[in-house]
């Protein structure tokens, strides 16, 4: 889409405007946390933030920083790390809108979002609580067989779709490998940005074993170089999550003000927007 | 005297016993024991058997992302799964996403997951939650993130198989839609297991123990499936066996 992708951390993070649909992968896709950082560090507000289907720490911190409104996700978890706290919190002292889902809701959304589709719909469900809560869902009958009821649910449409890859070239291609929700994402969303452990002179598309693995240019409106870009959760395949740091987060996460001493430090001042 | 093996060597025994006769099984996060139990009945199979564990390089063979799981087990390509719960109660009912009232809840857990999908969708789900106290096992969940039972009008062609705990196990009967106590592990009595439990349940006269792991089973635990499982869950495989 845009000529000219490549571009730095801040002016990616700066392009993120508040108040904007974010969609953003579970640990294991690769999560812009260099990216999350610069939308802490610039006070970022009013996120709709979807999260594909989980979220973890990425999701905690933005919460924990006063950056999101509506979170639309099957759950938050630092899984043995313990409790997502400023997720927590913020659930019962109302400071956010959570809508709650399930995995393959959010999947199913964000295909109907990718064909273009005002909805989409979907086995399981019904009697769940989910429903019940979900304003947005409906129960309909199936046109093709009267008597079977089946859940609607509407498309979701991301403004932006931010995730950290491996690599991409400079035409702007990204490879994600088998990590097809990312594709999914892109496809959906109206942009896509994407930060990038190394930029590659070749073209991703010479190689067909790596085409298949590749979210083509035509999606991706930024693209911003960040080693270690996904720290301290892990790229797998590339480096694992860096363990110490994350149960430090959790331990000083409980607290607010140990929330805002941990986020203190990661941004390297003093201050933090409130 | 003390068994001669760990809790969590027996509850991979016990899984890998229900997981008989399946062709698919799908492992999701943060279930370390299912885990183990599906590659000890993989073994058992001589690798008749496939395992997808969430979370796993080596045992996810998926190239359409996280949807995957659930457009499998929407085709009927996945015969068991496992699902716990915060609470569970007498119906088959879970709750992954709060005690209290909803938003605002008293206890609030990370969420439902794919639980309200899998639940009416795959054939055998196995629910497993170790800890059997009155606090889990409750009379009526808060909130249902999936429902045990659906009316008859309600696509449903999978549902809960039985519930296994630290102390015993249940299975469901999906037209009594009730659990009944087939087994109590060893060291425990059918007396603890009412003592524990929040629900009611059927219980016949005599409840057997649960059988516990051969010496044959246990040298295949400890070995082979220990350095299998390690490759998802190090922390848990460095521990687990006695």
């Amino acid at each position: 889409m845009n000529q000219q992708p490549i571009c730095t951390l801040r002016e990616l993070a700066a392009a993120v405007a508040d108040g904007v649909k974010l969609v953003v992968p579970a640990d294991a896709c690769g999560v812009a946390m260099a990216a999350t950082h610069e939308l802490v560090r610039r006070g970022v507000r009013g996120l709709h933030l979807v999260c594909v289907p989980t979220s973890g720490l990425q999701a905690d911190i933005l919460i924990g920083a006063g950056a999101v409104a509506t979170l639309e996700t099957s759950a938050v978890t630092l899984g043995e790390f313990g409790p997502a706290h400023r997720f927590i919190d913020a659930v019962r002292n109302h400071r956010i809108r959570v809508l709650d889902s399930t995995c393959p809701a959010v999947h199913a959304a964000l295909q109907a979002g990718q064909k273009g589709l005002p909805f989409i719909p979907l086995r399981g469900l019904i009697g769940s609580d989910l429903v019940a809560r979900r304003d947005d869902w409906k129960v309909i009958d199936n046109p093709f067989q009267p008597g079977d009821p089946i859940v609607a649910l509407p498309a979701i449409n991301p403004d932006i779709a931010l995730f950290h890859a491996p690599f991409a070239d400079r035409s702007g291609n990204v490879y994600i490998g088998r990590k097809r929700e990312l594709l999914t994402m892109a496809h959906a969303s109206k942009q896509t940005f994407v930060t990038v452990e190394a930029i590659t002179d070749r073209n991703l598309f010479d190689d067909p074993t790596m085409a298949a693995g590749v979210v083509p240019a035509i999606y991706v409106s930024r693209i911003a170089l960040a080693t270690n870009g996904a720290w301290p959760i892990g790229l797998p395949g590339h480096y694992g999550s860096d363990d110490a740091a994350i149960s430090r987060y959790v331990q000083l996460a409980k607290t607010e003000d140990g929330f805002r001493s941990w986020v203190n430090e990661w941004l390297g001042e003093a201050a933090v927007p409130a | 005297m003390s068994p001669a093996y760990s809790r969590a060597e027996l509850l991979v025994a016990v899984i890998a016993g229900l997981l008989e006769g399946c062709r698919h099984v799908v492992v999701g996060a943060s279930s370390p024991i299912p885990g183990a139990a599906a590659l000890l009945r993989r073994e058992l199979d001589e690798g008749a058997m496939r395992v997808t564990i969430l979370g796993s390089n080596r045992y996810n063979a998926y190239t359409n992302g996280g949807v995957e799981t659930f457009d499998l087990a929407a085709q009927g390509r996945v015969d068991a799964f496992f699902l716990g719960g915060g609470q569970i109660d007498g119906q088959g009912n879970i709750n992954l996403v709060g005690t209290g009232s909803y938003p605002a809840n008293d206890v609030r857990w990370p969420g439902s997951f794919g639980s309200a999908y899998l639940y009416y969708l795959v054939p055998k789900v196995i629910l497993f939650r170790e800890e059997h106290t009155r606090r889990v096992l409750v009379p009526k969940v808060d909130f249902i993130s999936a429902p045990g039972v659906s009316a008859p009008e309600v696509y449903r062609p999978g549902g809960p198989y039985g519930l296994l705990t630290g102390l015993a196990w249940f299975s469901f009967d999906k037209h009594r839609q009730r659990f009944r106590l087939e087994s109590v592990h060893p060291g425990h009595s059918v007396e603890e297991i009412r003592d524990r439990t929040g629900f009611e349940f059927d219980c016949p006269e005599n409840v057997p123990f649960t059988r516990a792991p051969g010496p044959e089973m246990l040298a295949l635990i400890r070995g082979r499936i220990r350095s299998e499982i390690a490759e998802t869950y190090p922390r848990f495989a460095a521990t687990f066996a006695n």
